[in-house]
């Protein structure tokens, strides 16, 4: 027994550990942030989501510049000027505060190895996949939005993100080891099943994916909203800080990507999930509130795809859906298995 | 242009009546409010405001409790809150998911889909058959490359072969080369909303040509698969109950083990059951039931769902004749299954019925007296109370086997009991033993002829979900004039950036069709 409760010592260990270097990291990310150049806005108040599709790509090409060889894209005039104004020359290829991004991202990564040695730890602990518990899933949680956040970060600079998605991870490690911290126990037998590994991991990974994306979808917001400060009046604070964030449209497809790659996992996460039941309760739907919320989220997010195509709801709309989403999210897993009983209910705390 | 597209750049496979929002019929035409409703109804905007009522319409059933899943905690309810319930229930709150606001939506969402996607299939069928559309008139306004060429018409064959090697579909006229790739995009769109709809018709289906009965079985008993053995039995209108196999299930043996760690003490953390299924003419099978491992029998699945403590009880009249010798099925009231239970003795002069409290691990507590303080038999203790006189079981009325009709008989006691202890009965009535117990299971035998249509319609329906979200639908036009060519593109979806294509094909053809190097073709 012993042994067994260094491992859950050196578990709990290396979780704060990465707490510490995660937090060091907001700080990086913080100054990543506040060094960046503000964009200049474009006063006209064009609706950036109305712009017809394939002119505004041409346009912001020309904008970003950068052309070699023989091409030669006209862009009508209509749009030239959108694309000028929402073109940031060189602010992301030599931004400064590079260094305390760059400083930022390899402590986070340092952050995510000890997260997942951390939740590693715990599963040699328990001798099982270690998602038997509120405790369990939500350092999982944590490590599936670190882990999106980096794998992202890989493809795009997003040095920008951390500052906003790095506290999110903080909080939830933060809520767990405080208030959902249990003690690992086995699991009751409906758990004990390959479907466990198979239907969990598909939904923590979705966890990471609708959360980046739902942050992003409110800084669009943000940002969408300080591109057009004629529109109503808002604060000088949220207009600087907005002009701080990339230009909208960039927000709104990096949210769209992850969605684009969450929503088809949820799908399945969900038949799993469905499989599962059958084979552990005899039913494989019986609208459960965990069923029933799962399946909310699935409706809003496919809602989000939809509008997305929508005349009058791309844009703004789209992209409160994808928050709403994401709420819903959280809420199956926070306030389902703390507030409703229901077959589903392992929180452990 | 045949290709039934309003722009070829725009890849729409129809025209979204939306776009054009038809107004309103004036006049009493009830066919033209009947075309405008359904016009209406088959828009991706009312699509996308069905989804989201449907949304908002399953949240109640989560925050109300539902008598298809938990039709106690329904009366409770009804106890706790006697004004507002009735209210709740005439809104179908307890019964959300088949109430039939609930069933409007996603009906009406489904009339939609079919409304939408099935246009759209027969259009994108055409669309595939016409091939790639003809160049749009105005090619500088996407993304394009104007290259010189010496001999634009064999620039353009060596162009349309470089497509088709890649895989593009290729049509060429006079002067121009199309070409289009990733149109499983929409095959794709259109395989998923089909593939839901035939999940939705799967899951019917299943609910209308299924059945299930749960039966409880105790150790070294069984039951047979007919209706009338079973405790509950539900069937759709159009099950085939003749077809059910027929085949009995014996339990053999059942084991629990439970927690008794002090983080979650009592905790269930495996069960193991032996059964044996017999189908006739068949040497019969021993195998495991368990929780997470149903046991199958010719596409009838039987599933381990409950399980509990039958005591065994022995009762002799007055002159030690043995008059009942059995266990009897008690359920659990708690999660350390103090279990409570009838025996009914008809055999006897006069008829004796016994009420029971089984406790596993038995405790007795000033305020709640006796109580089971851990689930498995560590100590178990039986507690009874006796009835003699007319059990009312001859009136013809089915009785519940768990409740004893006390009315027309009289309590003559009451004990407490250890594996072994006998009680005489006072008046002479006789005694009872508590002879020991065995454990008895619940299982669900369902069959569903829906489950797999529609798992794999999801999965299929999943596939085409893929392809819609990752496939880039793209197109390539080349354009030859007398002495330079065009090489434009557009694409739809999200990556729209159709530069590197384009300027690749534009550096070929450059390359192999230079003014100065004549006849320099590949
Ligand atoms: C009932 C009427 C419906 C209509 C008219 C409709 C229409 C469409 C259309 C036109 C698209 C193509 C968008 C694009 O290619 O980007 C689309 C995409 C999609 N639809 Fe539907 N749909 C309907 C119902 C549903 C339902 C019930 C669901 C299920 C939740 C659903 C889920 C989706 C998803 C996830 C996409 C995204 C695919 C993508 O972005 O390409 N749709 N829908």
């Amino acid at each position: 027994m012993s042994d067994q409760q260094s491992l859950a010592e050196v578990s709990n260990l290396l979780i704060y550990g990465s707490m510490l270097v995660l937090f060091i990291a907001t700080f990086g990310f913080a100054a990543a942030f506040s060094a960046r150049r503000t964009r200049t806005v474009d006063l006209r108040a064009t609706d950036s989501a109305e712009i017809p599709e394939l002119a505004n790509a041409g346009a912001e090409r020309t904008a970003v510049g950068g052309d070699t060889g023989a091409r030669g894209s006209k862009v009508p005039a209509a749009f030239a000027g959108v694309g000028d104004t929402h073109a940031e020359p060189d602010s992301d290829r030599l931004p400064p505060g590079r260094r305390a991004g760059n400083i930022a991202i390899a402590l986070s990564w340092l952050g995510f190895v000890l997260l997942f040695a951390g939740v590693a730890t715990r599963g040699v602990w328990a001798e099982r996949a270690p998602w038997g518990n509120m405790y369990e899933f939500s350092i999982s949680s944590a490590l599936a939005v670190l882990g999106v956040y980096l794998v992202v970060s890989i493809f795009r600079d997003v040095r920008w993100l951390g500052l906003f998605v790095i506290p999110a991870v903080l909080l939830t490690l933060g809520l767990a080891v405080t208030v959902l911290y249990t003690e690992a126990a086995q699991l009751v037998p409906a758990l004990q099943s390959y479907w466990l590994v198979i239907h969990v991991s598909a939904a923590i990974i979705c966890g990471g994916a609708f959360t980046v994306a739902g942050a992003l979808a409110a800084l669009y917001l943000i940002s969408d909203r300080a591109d057009r400060p004629g529109k109503g009046a808002i604060s000088r604070g949220v207009v600087s800080f907005g002009q701080r964030l990339p230009d909208a449209q960039t927000l709104d497809r990096l949210s769209y990507k992850l969605i684009a790659f969450a929503f088809p996992l949820w799908t399945f996460a969900v038949v799993a999930g469905a499989i599962w039941a059958e084979s552990a309760w005899g039913r494989y739907w019986g609208w459960d509130p965990k069923e029933t919320w799962a399946f909310i989220t699935w409706v809003i997010f496919a809602g989000y795809l939809h509008a997305r195509t929508t005349a009058g709801w791309k844009g703004r709309k789209a992209a409160i859906l994808a928050i709403v989403g994401l709420a819903a999210y959280v809420f199956n897993y926070f306030g389902v298995n703390l507030l409703f009983p229901g077959l589903h209910s392992y929180s452990g705390v | 242009m045949n290709a039934p597209v309003s722009s070829p750049t725009e890849f729409r496979t129809h025209a979204d009546p939306m776009d054009t929002q038809a107004p309103a019929p004036t006049g009493l035409s009830l066919l033209g409010w009947g075309r405008w409703a359904w016009r209406r109804l088959i828009t991706m905007r009312t699509a996308l405001i069905l989804l989201l009522l449907l949304a908002l319409a399953a949240i109640p059933g989560s925050l109300f409790p539902q008598r298809t899943s938990d039709p106690l905690a329904v009366n409770a309810y009804f106890e706790a809150n006697p004004s507002l319930a009735p209210v709740l229930d005439a809104l179908a709150m307890f019964d959300v998911y088949g109430s039939a606001w609930f069933s409007a939506i996603y009906l009406l969402l489904f009339i939609s889909l079919v409304g939408c996607v099935l246009p759209r299939t027969r259009l994108h069928w055409r669309a595939l058959r016409a091939g790639p559309p003809e160049p749009p008139k105005n090619l500088s306004r996407i993304e394009h490359v104007q290259i010189e060429a010496a001999e634009p018409d064999a620039a353009l064959g060596a162009v349309a072969n470089r497509l088709k090697k890649g895989r593009w579909r290729v049509k060429s006229g006079d002067g121009w080369v199309s070409a289009e790739k990733g149109v499983s995009r929409e095959t794709g769109n259109e395989i998923f909303h089909l593939g839901l709809l035939v999940v939705l018709i799967a899951i019917a289906w299943g609910a209308l040509a299924g059945w299930n009965g749960n039966v409880v079985i105790r150790e070294g008993n069984g039951f047979s698969n007919t209706v009338s053995q079973y405790d509950t039995f539900t069937a759709g209108r159009f099950a085939d109950l003749e077809a059910a196999p027929a085949f009995s299930l014996d339990l053999d043996d059942f084991a629990v083990d439970f927690d008794r760690s002090e983080t979650q003490r009592g905790t269930p953390l495996n069960f193991d059951a032996t059964v044996t299924t017999t189908v006739p003419g068949e040497t019969p099978v021993t195998q495991q039931l368990g929780v997470n491992e149903p046991v199958e029998v010719d596409g009838t699945k039987v599933f381990l769902i409950g399980h509990g403590y039958a005591p065994r009880v022995v009762v002799k009249d007055s002159e030690g004749q043995v008059r009942f010798d059995d266990s009897v099925v008690f359920l659990p009231r708690d999660p350390e299954f103090t279990s409570t239970g009838v025996v009914k003795v008809p055999d006897i002069t006069p008829q004796l019925g016994l009420r029971g409290l089984f406790l596993p691990t038995a405790a007795v507590f000033e305020e709640t007296g006796p109580i089971s303080t851990f689930p498995a038999p560590d100590d178990p203790g039986l507690f009874v109370s006796a009835f003699t006189g007319d059990l009312g079981l001859d009136a013809g009325e089915p009785q519940s086997i768990f409740t004893l009709d006390s009315e027309n008989m009289q309590q003559i006691g009451l004990e407490s009991m250890r594996v072994g202890d006998t009680w005489e009965l006072p008046d002479n009535a006789g005694s009872v033993e508590f002879a020991g117990y065995d454990r008895w299971i619940s299982v669900k035998v369902a069959h569903d002829p829906g489950g797999l249509w529609a798992l794999i319609a999801i999965g299929v329906a999943l596939l085409g979900l893929t392809a819609s979200l990752f496939i880039r639908r793209r197109r390539i036009w080349v354009v030859a004039d007398e002495e330079s060519v065009i090489v434009a593109g557009a694409a739809r979806g999200e990556n729209q950036d159709m530069e590197p294509e384009v300027s690749a094909l534009a550096e070929h053809l450059a390359q192999s069709h230079r003014p100065t190097s004549k006849g320099g073709i590949q």
